[in-house]
């Protein structure tokens, strides 16, 4: 089975800016991986490279055994992003409107047919956002968006579901749901890349850690990514962090 | 929450007062704002294909001599409208044709702008005007030069259809340029799009001062420039016409494609939308609906359909369909309202319809509990 994200000494550089170096870097298909960094570290321009959105100046990049960038099933990704990159705050657009959208990459041309509906009530169950369906997006918390981006994903039947620091401005109680529904979602079988740069819930919540700052400083599993040297190493010696016990 | 209990904005339920607001807001309960909506939608449904119709009727009239007597009908209510208003101008063909090609416009373009306002490219419709402007004057230039009476192949446009076609190229193809423009730039930003909107206008007065010289055709500028019932021609409204109706079964074969790329480009290009080619189709339609809207609201202030009735919706609606229904309704109900009080004033059609479907958008700020910074125009 190919590995879902796969990728080879790959390079990538704004103008003059260097934002990837050399990174090696493979994601099995049901993994749930986290990736951290400080701070304009390059985690979002690797997501970028990773979703084909842009080319490595030097290197591959693989989605499900093709090239990223000529990869064509949309319809196979989900993406969560950092900042609201839709007019969720203006356009007039039910919750129901935009989980459907996820759909759209597999219907394409023609209508959407009541089984296509179906995987939009369901997508919207699992998220347990079914009472506010008929609600302007704008109106809902901003966990309760998040959640409608995931049923987005899910409703596009993704294998890959990649999200960009999903809950910044989010409360704490809606943080903990949130993650726990990865961990459900990841439990069905979806490969998960969860990019944040809060330590603690990358380390409670993920199986493997990939720890970047341009050149990526750790991948492995998160318990010994705490006793390496990587943080050190990608966050500069003055970082802090809050120890608790692991299971 | 009851079908009773107004639904307010964020979701809750509120108090009715005593006020005025309290009233309408007791009144219009959301199962009844629903039927409403359905029956506004069908008498414009109603009311565009009869008008649709005229246009069709009036073309068959001419080719083959036939449908007399349907056509005659609409006359016939011309004439009975002038006997109880007093007028004389419904019982003329120009009039219903103007009105035909208002009653199109109130669809077509609160439908391109309501996908136009929410990417701030509304600003793109005022740029495409000005651009057709200058289509229009290098149309004189071209008619001058070439002599050319309007006629393509089998059509025979007329002296005005010829300076609109002209138009209309120019038009898209400043609308292309402007695509190339900003995929440039990665954004629909100021100043290339100032330059284009100003510098078009420009070459526009510029060629037109130029072509009085010699130009067989006098244009009539002030016409252009503020929207003219007696620039409607049968071209020109037959030229409205089945833009439209293209323009519109294309939107409702892509709708879902338009709707995601506008509410959120970058997930639509990771789902693998072709992006840029809906972006160009976007642009291009707009440009098409601008040329046709420009004879009766004239260039300067065209943009103003795309933008009025969509913002008005976008108030008010809970859904992007429902913007969609709800820019329709405000849409007509400027185009027909402005106009008949054009007439029946003797004033200018596109102040006109502009002032009612700014009326209709203040009501709808006041009716609704949203505030109206939500929309960024321009």
């Amino acid at each position: 089975m190919n590995p879902a994200v796969e990728l080879q000494n790959v390079w990538f550089a704004y103008d003059n800016h260097l934002a990837v170096e050399d990174v090696s870097l493979t994601i099995e298909q049901g993994e749930f991986v986290g990736l951290i960094g400080p701070n304009g570290s390059g985690k979002t321009t690797l997501l970028r490279l990773i979703l084909g959105l842009e080319r490595p100046d030097r290197g591959t990049v693989r989605l499900f055994g093709e090239s990223a960038r000529s990869f064509e099933d949309g319809e196979r990704i989900g993406h969560v992003s950092q900042h609201a990159t839709d007019r969720g705050a203006a356009m007039p657009v039910t919750v129901r409107e935009v989980v459907s959208m996820g759909r759209f990459a597999r219907v394409g041309r023609g209508r959407m047919r009541e089984a296509d509906h179906q995987v939009v009530d369901e997508a919207l169950a699992t998220v347990d956002l079914t009472e506010l369906s008929d609600r302007r997006l704008d109106r809902l918390s901003g966990g309760q968006r998040q959640r409608a981006y995931i049923a987005r994903a899910l409703a596009s039947e993704a294998d890959l579901l990649a999200l960009d620091e999903p809950t910044v401005g989010v409360d704490a109680t809606s943080r903990d749901e949130f993650y726990s529904l990865l961990s459900r979602l990841h439990h069905d079988g979806l490969t998960i890349l969860l990019i944040e740069h809060d330590i603690e819930v990358i380390t409670r919540h993920v199986d493997t850690v990939a720890c970047i700052n341009r050149e990526l400083h750790y991948h492995g599993d998160s318990v010994s990514f705490l006793e390496s040297e990587a943080l050190s190493e990608a966050y500069g010696e003055s970082h802090g962090i809050i120890h608790h016990d692991h299971p | 929450m009851t079908e009773e209990q107004r639904p307010t904005a964020d979701g809750g339920t509120t108090d009715i007062t005593g006020s005025i607001r309290g009233q309408i807001t007791a009144c219009l309960t959301r199962s009844r704002i629903r039927r409403l909506e359905h029956a506004g939608l069908g008498i414009a449904a109603l009311l565009t294909l009869a008008m649709l119709s005229f246009l069709l009727l009036e073309w068959l009239r001419a080719y083959s001599g036939g449908a007399t007597l349907l056509y005659s009908q609409f006359l016939i209510i011309g004439e009975w409208l002038d006997f109880y208003l007093g007028t004389i101008v419904f019982q003329v063909p120009s009039t219903w044709r103007a009105l035909a090609t208002a009653v199109v416009i109130g669809v077509v373009a609160p439908v391109i702008g309501a996908f136009l306002i929410h990417r701030q490219m509304a600003l793109i419709g005022e740029t495409l005007a000005h651009t057709a402007f200058a289509g229009v004057a290098a149309g004189v230039v071209v008619v001058a030069f070439t002599g050319w009476q309007g006629s393509i192949i089998l059509f025979d446009l007329g002296s005005q259809g010829a300076l609109l076609f002209v138009a209309l190229v120019v038009s898209a193809l400043g609308a292309l340029g402007l695509q190339w423009l900003s995929d440039r730039s990665q954004t629909y930003g100021d100043v290339p799009i100032a330059i284009v909107l100003a510098g078009s206008f420009a070459i526009g007065t510029l060629l037109i001062s130029w072509s009085r010289e010699f130009a067989p055709i006098t244009v009539d500028v002030e016409g252009f420039l503020f929207g003219s019932l007696a620039l409607v021609t049968t071209a020109g409204a037959r030229m409205v016409a089945v833009t439209s109706v293209l323009v519109l079964a294309v939107i409702a074969v892509y709708y879902k494609q338009f709707m995601f790329i506008t509410f959120d480009e970058q997930a639509a290009r990771v789902a693998r939308l072709p992006v840029d080619r809906f972006n160009t189709l976007l642009v291009v339609m707009t440009a098409v609906v601008v040329v046709g809207a420009m004879q009766i609201l004239g260039v300067i202030l065209v943009a103003a359909m795309l933008v009025v009735p969509a913002a008005t919706a976008s108030q008010l609606a809970r859904s992007f369909r429902e913007t969609i229904a709800l820019g329709i309704l405000a849409g007509q109900a400027a185009a027909i309202g402005g106009l008949l009080f054009s007439l029946l004033a003797g004033l200018p059609p596109g102040g006109s319809i502009v002032v009612v479907a700014i009326a209709i958008y203040l009501l709808a700020v006041v009716v609704s509990n949203r505030s109206p910074s939500g929309v960024p125009a321009y």
